[in-house]
């Protein structure tokens, strides 16, 4: 497709985050600055303080009292986003579920980063994967571009009325955020039109129709929380028609995943975030060599999209699944690998699955390592037999 | 604005009947009276912490809230309405609301002193035109009576029981209206439901001040507190007599004591009819009902001075 986009700059994904926010212009932001998502704060201060938006920019005192400005002003009828990670989203937790749990769309940009402790400020999964069963949408990004156009199609997903849940906007912290990346921008107006206004359809300042937002509730709970369990469902085809819609205005596709030679591949590899650039490239020398390797790079982590991932499965051998964090269940692996592990459960024919923890507390994956870990599946696919189902990729043992 | 009653009945409650707080709870007598002091003609966001007041006013699928209103949780409800009233300038700024609204915050003293004071404490820097009332009944009464930031030296509580080892709670409370003035925000009181015309009056500063303010408002509860249900205006009282409670507001930073008790009656007038302060009666906790009169004295010298008014 031709190229659509008025403007391609060299930019950092912080600050290409920062700009699809300016382009959004959401009526309230409240947030808390933390490495490696300060930028995204700075540069968004700078643009409001430079009149280029109508937000309300409220510099509030932890990333708790964030997330709740953001509930008091998404309950208000604004659209509102915040953008936060590691610590500071731990600190978010209770608040993430009363987001949700009162169905208030907002975008919050999570720039990856690792746990304490001990502390680290580097890239790992582990923050957002905490918060997985909070019922926030969560997308990965797997450079900046990915972040600046999962932004702005994060606002249409979040206030679609089938759906009306937040969303994350998940962004590798330093490979992505840090790192200068060709990214090419849509053009003010087109973005303006894209978003469009937020209709909300229950607001606190609304005269003729004052509501009781977050009642105290026996006897309803459960319905509740059925309701936002088929929320989360209707958001798998949302996703997609707003993807449809995104590609008109950038030329540029997304759907749940994103796939590389799958229709021939007699193994695959299912990675999320910057690290699926080195895999890719991986997959691409294998298959030049004739070799018939597989990829998918899984976009949309909350929906999980078991049927879909299924069938693009259905004619691999084996599957590696690379996890950028672990769930300490005592040796069971990622949470990318257990749940798609689980969701094979039922297909008569199973894929040979192993996993590969990688990449913790930024440790970096090499074009080495994943060279490495390719010539170990090519292994476990060719004898159908995996030695080792869990395996910590580039860890010193 | 007046304050007469034969004005005041006209207003339309905002908190109504069939709510399933106690009855002789002192919280909704507190809520009642700060919004007879709301003008009239703009429109309310109401926002509570968890406890009491939130837990029976909002049991889904009922409100008695005559207005919008907002629960998040328990240590936010500030951060919270922080949002809502950003939200409030902002959509107002750029046309897309016409109505006049104003933001006020009810908090438990467990929402207020202790686990929401870091909330409230930005929100009030931050500068955000709120109203926030602290109903204070002095400890966790939706959880079960617990000891907070607010509970008096010698209390009974639950977690603050008297035994062999102890004569209830030790440490005495927090001045958390001290600690609210020296945010320097424009209107700061400290209120008793005994007190209605008071409490009114100051509400109606608070709603009219520029900026946040803040009021401190007695409100006894029987079940905390171990006394007749019937009895709760006067405790409140009592609390005002004795000095336990002194009234005053800092209006723009300057301080004004709005209630002098003709004669300071002894605190243990106050103490004595409530079972949580009983077990200090006996001989061997003297000392202790002597720590506290002292603690009130020195404290209300303290106001006094404040105030202007000590020799
Ligand atoms: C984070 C968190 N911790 C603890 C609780 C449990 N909790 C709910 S209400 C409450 C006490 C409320 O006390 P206060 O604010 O004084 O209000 P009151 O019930 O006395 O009116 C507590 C401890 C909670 N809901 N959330
Ligand atoms: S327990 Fe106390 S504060 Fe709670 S409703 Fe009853 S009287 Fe009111
Ligand atoms: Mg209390």
């Amino acid at each position: 497709m031709a190229v659509i986009n008025s403007k391609t700059v060299a930019i950092v994904g912080n600050e290409a985050v920062a700009e699809a926010m300016r382009q959004i212009n959401p009526d309230v932001v409240a947030a808390y600055p933390i490495t490696p998502q300060t930028d995204i704060v700075q540069a968004f201060s700078a643009i409001a303080a430079d009149g280029l938006v109508d937000t309300e920019l409220v510099n509030v005192e932890s990333e708790h009292s964030a997330m709740s400005a953001c509930i008091g002003a998404a309950s208000s009828g604004a659209r509102v986003m915040t953008a936060t990670c590691s610590q500071g989203l731990g600190l978010m937790w209770e608040l993430l579920y009363i987001a949700s749990g009162l169905r208030l769309p907002m975008v919050m940009p999570n720039v990856n980063r690792s746990l304490s402790a001990p502390i680290n400020i580097h890239c790992d999964h582990s923050d957002s994967m905490g918060a997985r069963d909070s019922g926030w949408i969560q997308l990965f990004s797997e450079n900046a571009q990915e972040a600046y156009d999962n932004i702005i199609q994060a606002v249409r997903i979040s206030e679609h009325p089938d759906v009306y849940l937040p969303v994350m906007v998940l962004m590798d912290g330093f490979i992505i955020s840090h790192a200068v990346d060709r990214v090419d921008l849509i053009d003010d107006e087109k973005v303006k039109n894209f978003v469009g206004e937020r209709n909300a359809p229950f607001t606190m300042l609304d005269p003729n129709n004052p509501v009781c937002v977050g009642p105290f509730v026996h006897s309803y709970y459960f319905e509740f929380k059925r309701q936002q369990e088929e929320a989360m469902a209707n958001a798998l085809p949302v996703i997609k028609n707003v993807s449809d819609e995104f590609e008109k205005i950038s030329g540029r596709t997304y759907g749940l995943f994103e796939t590389l030679g799958m229709e021939d591949a007699e193994f695959a590899v299912i990675a999320q975030g910057s690290g699926a650039g080195t895999i890719r490239h991986q997959v691409e020398c294998l298959r030049s060599n004739g070799i018939r390797a597989g990829m998918i790079k899984l976009r949309s982590f909350r929906p999980f999209p078991a049927e879909e991932l299924i069938k693009a499965l259905s004619g691999v051998k084996t599957v590696a699944v690379f996890d950028r964090s672990t769930t300490f269940a005592g040796g069971m692996g990622g949470p990318v690998f257990n749940e798609l592990r689980s969701s094979f459960y039922e297909q008569e024919a199973k894929p040979l699955m192993v996993n590969y923890v990688y990449g913790l507390g930024g440790r970096d994956l090499s074009v080495e390592l994943v060279k490495k870990a390719m010539e170990e599946i090519l292994e476990m696919n060719s004898s159908g037999k995996a030695e080792q189902k869990i395996n910590y990729l580039g860890l010193r043992e | 604005m007046s304050t007469k009653l034969k004005d005041l009945v006209k207003k339309e409650d905002v908190l109504t009947s069939g709510h399933r707080l106690c009855a002789g709870c002192g919280a909704p007598v507190a809520v009642r009276q700060i919004l007879m002091g709301a003008p009239d003609d703009v429109e309310l966001v109401v926002a509570n912490p968890t406890g009491c007041l939130e837990v029976s006013t909002t049991i889904y699928p009922y409100s008695s809230w005559n207005a919008s209103y907002i629960h998040c949780a328990f240590e936010n409800v500030a951060s919270t309405l922080s949002g809502s009233e950003a939200a409030y300038r902002s959509l107002k700024k750029q046309g897309k609301i016409k109505d006049d609204y104003r933001f006020v915050a009810f908090g438990g003293d467990g929402g207020t002193y202790d686990i929401g004071l870091q909330a409230l404490s930005g929100a009030l820097e931050r500068g955000h035109r709120m109203v926030y009332v602290c109903y204070n009944n002095e400890a966790y009464m939706n959880t079960g009576i617990q000891r907070s930031g607010a509970t008096m030296k010698g209390a009974w509580t639950s977690t603050s029981p008297h035994g062999k080892d102890s004569y209830g709670k030790t440490e005495n409370r927090k001045d958390l209206t001290g600690i609210v003035a020296a945010h320097n925000i424009p209107y700061v009181a400290q209120a008793s439901i005994s007190n209605w015309r008071d409490v009114v009056k100051k509400a109606q500063k608070a709603f009219a001040a520029d900026g946040p303010s803040f009021i401190n408002i007695l409100a006894p509860c029987h079940r905390g507190w171990r006394y007749p249900m019937e009895e709760t205006i006067e405790l409140a009282r009592l609390a005002v007599q004795t000095c336990v409670w002194p009234l005053y507001e800092i209006e723009n930073g300057k301080w004004n004591l709005t209630t002098k008790p003709k004669e300071k009656k002894p605190v243990e007038e106050y103490l004595k009819p409530q079972g949580r302060f009983a077990h200090l009666f006996k001989d061997e906790n003297r000392e202790v009902l002597k720590s506290i009169q002292e603690y009130v004295d020195k404290d209300w010298e303290r106001i006094k001075r404040l105030c202007g008014e000590a020799e």
